[in-house]
């Protein structure tokens, strides 16, 4: 792969010389959105994430499996900022996520003013739904983007009816979330994310809480929203042939490391790891 | 007619102005008492520790020294201080606020703190401020559950007015206390002033129940009509919780 010298995070990570991460020019070509520079998360003495390092492309779609208790879910709470660094950088868009550059180029921890521009470009779906049982779905929906975005309240419940429409929940809108199933709800959720039209998408085993037979319903919606829009896409998930459909990039992860990257058709076809192969196994 | 009622009718007006100095008392420090609730609660819940600490201290001062000695120092001690003599009423409303509003700060650090931690969450990643979050997403969660405490809280201030006679205070108490000593039936006064305190109790508790009722309603969680009638909270027993919680791998 060709090395893009004029590529924007190239001089940026080199600012944060000095320090382990941030030291490592990108190598790959076409615009990283997500890169994970060096990233350590640890809970107490548990090492949970292990200098991971790795690139996601713009609007690409990636799928990280592995067994529970590898640091899956762990990577997308850190890309949400729901978790704090242990170690390392992540970069998105070029910028440092949870970090924000001092003067003299290294970097500090972020404010939670400056956390919350970061945020503003990615949106989280739970494997739980956590819609607002205090509002009804409109509201669940409109209200980020009329508090946070600033969007008339017209304007918001429109487009919140839109996305209703795209999920097929069009007749719900008054709906409180007790009364929906949980393929519903999660179909909420999932509206409530892409109102805020985030660039990044965290799909955090949004299938696992759900009735199995409501499981297909919103895999068809997921890979709907992967095929028509331009959304970058990181997904936790057990449903391999969803991963094997949507993804352009599998994340193979075990106890806090890739142990294999690759195409879909590479991991599920021709794993060359054997913790790989064990794990597809186990679960296909 | 039994002497007692007979002076209870004739006293009628100052029967009702009695009921009306304790209704005073109850309202105003049950409203003062509520918002220091908050303030002491959400100040509990600070990321300073400075907030922290100067909520704790208030809180433990008020909740440590007797209700009884905050009256008589408000009342008789603090004059000697400033040299103005405050009203009955008024030191008993501050009293009862302070009192009560540092019991309160538990309810509601108790009633954020049960709100799961997912919600907190779901609102970080719709990118909503710490203000917002706590303000759209988890007090309109926190406020149902605060209620039934806050509800003994009330009756307990309710019950604690009855000590505006021992500054002189026109409450119920007060003149119901004069009525037993110019008749000297102490018997029917004082099972009198029982039946009064629990009648207001019970209508505060009934106020209260139906309160609860529609706050939990608005969260889509349905309580039957017999529950508006008991005196005691059943804390969400009945009730399943909206949101399950889960856990991170």
């Amino acid at each position: 792969m060709a090395t893009d010298p004029l590529h924007k995070t190239t001089a940026e990570s080199t600012a944060g010389a000095g320090r382990p991460a941030g030291t490592v020019p990108h190598q790959k070509s076409g615009t990283p959105i997500v890169h994970f520079d060096q990233v350590e998360k640890r809970y107490g003495d548990h090492l949970v994430l292990d200098k991971l390092d790795f690139e996601v492309k713009r609007g690409e779609h990636v799928t990280l499996i592995g067994p529970s208790g590898s640091g899956k879910t762990t990577i997308l709470r850190l890309l949400m900022t729901l978790e704090r660094l242990s170690g390392g950088v992540i970069w998105v868009d070029g910028e440092p996520l949870s970090h924000t550059r001092k003067p003299d180029g290294s970097l500090r921890a972020a404010t939670e003013k400056e956390l919350r521009e970061s945020r503003r470009k990615i949106g989280m779906v739970f494997q739980q739904f956590n819609l607002f049982p205090n509002m009804n779905v409109l509201r669940n929906i409109t209200e980020a983007p009329i508090t946070v975005l600033g969007v008339e309240r017209a304007e918001a419940e429109s487009r919140a009816r839109e996305l209703l429409e795209l999920v097929g929940l069009g007749d719900k809108v008054n709906a409180h979330p007790t009364q929906l199933s949980g393929g519903q709800q999660q179909r909420v959720a999932i509206a409530r994310a892409l109102a805020m039209r985030p660039e990044i998408l965290l799909l955090d085993e949004v299938t696992s809480a759900l009735d199995p037979e409501l499981v297909a319903g919103v895999l068809d919606l997921l890979r709907q929203i992967a095929h028509d829009t331009d959304i970058t896409m990181l997904c936790v998930t057990h449903e391999m042939n969803f991963a094997r459909d949507v993804s352009d990039q599998v994340l193979m992860f075990d106890s806090g490391r890739i142990v294999e990257q690759g195409t879909p058709e590479k991991i599920f076809t021709d794993p060359e790891h054997k913790r790989t192969r064990e794990f597809l196994n186990a679960v296909l | 007619m039994n002497t007692f009622f007979t002076a209870f009718f004739d006293n009628l007006p100052q029967v009702l102005s009695g009921l009306g100095v304790t209704a005073e008392a109850t309202v105003l420090g049950a409203v003062i008492a509520f918002a220091l609730s908050f303030v002491l609660g959400l100040m509990a819940g600070h990321r300073n520790i400075v907030v922290r600490g100067v909520s704790r201290t208030v809180v433990e001062f008020f909740r440590g020294t007797s209700l009884y000695v905050q009256l008589f120092w408000l009342y008789y001690a603090l004059p000697l201080l400033t040299g103005y003599q405050l009203s009955a009423l008024f030191c008993g409303v501050v009293a009862f606020a302070l009192n009560f509003g540092a019991y309160g700060s538990e309810v509601v650090r108790g009633g954020i703190n049960a709100v799961p931690r997912a919600q907190w969450e779901a609102a970080v990643a719709l990118n909503l401020s710490p203000y917002q979050r706590m303000r759209r997403v988890i007090l309109p969660q926190a406020l149902a559950q605060m209620i039934p405490p806050f509800t003994n809280l009330l009756i307990q201030l309710l019950k604690a007015t009855p000590l505006l006679w021992l500054i002189s205070a026109a409450d119920l108490m007060t003149v119901i206390q004069q009525l037993r000593d110019r008749t000297g039936e102490s018997l029917i006064a004082y099972v009198t002033l029982l039946v009064c305190y629990f009648i207001i109790a019970y209508i505060l508790t009934l106020l209260m129940n139906l309160l609860e009722r529609s706050a939990k309603a608005r969260l889509g969680q349905y309580t039957g009509t017999r529950g508006l009638f008991r005196t005691r909270s059943a804390a969400g027993a009945e009730t399943v919780p909206v949101v399950p919680t889960g856990g991170a791998s």
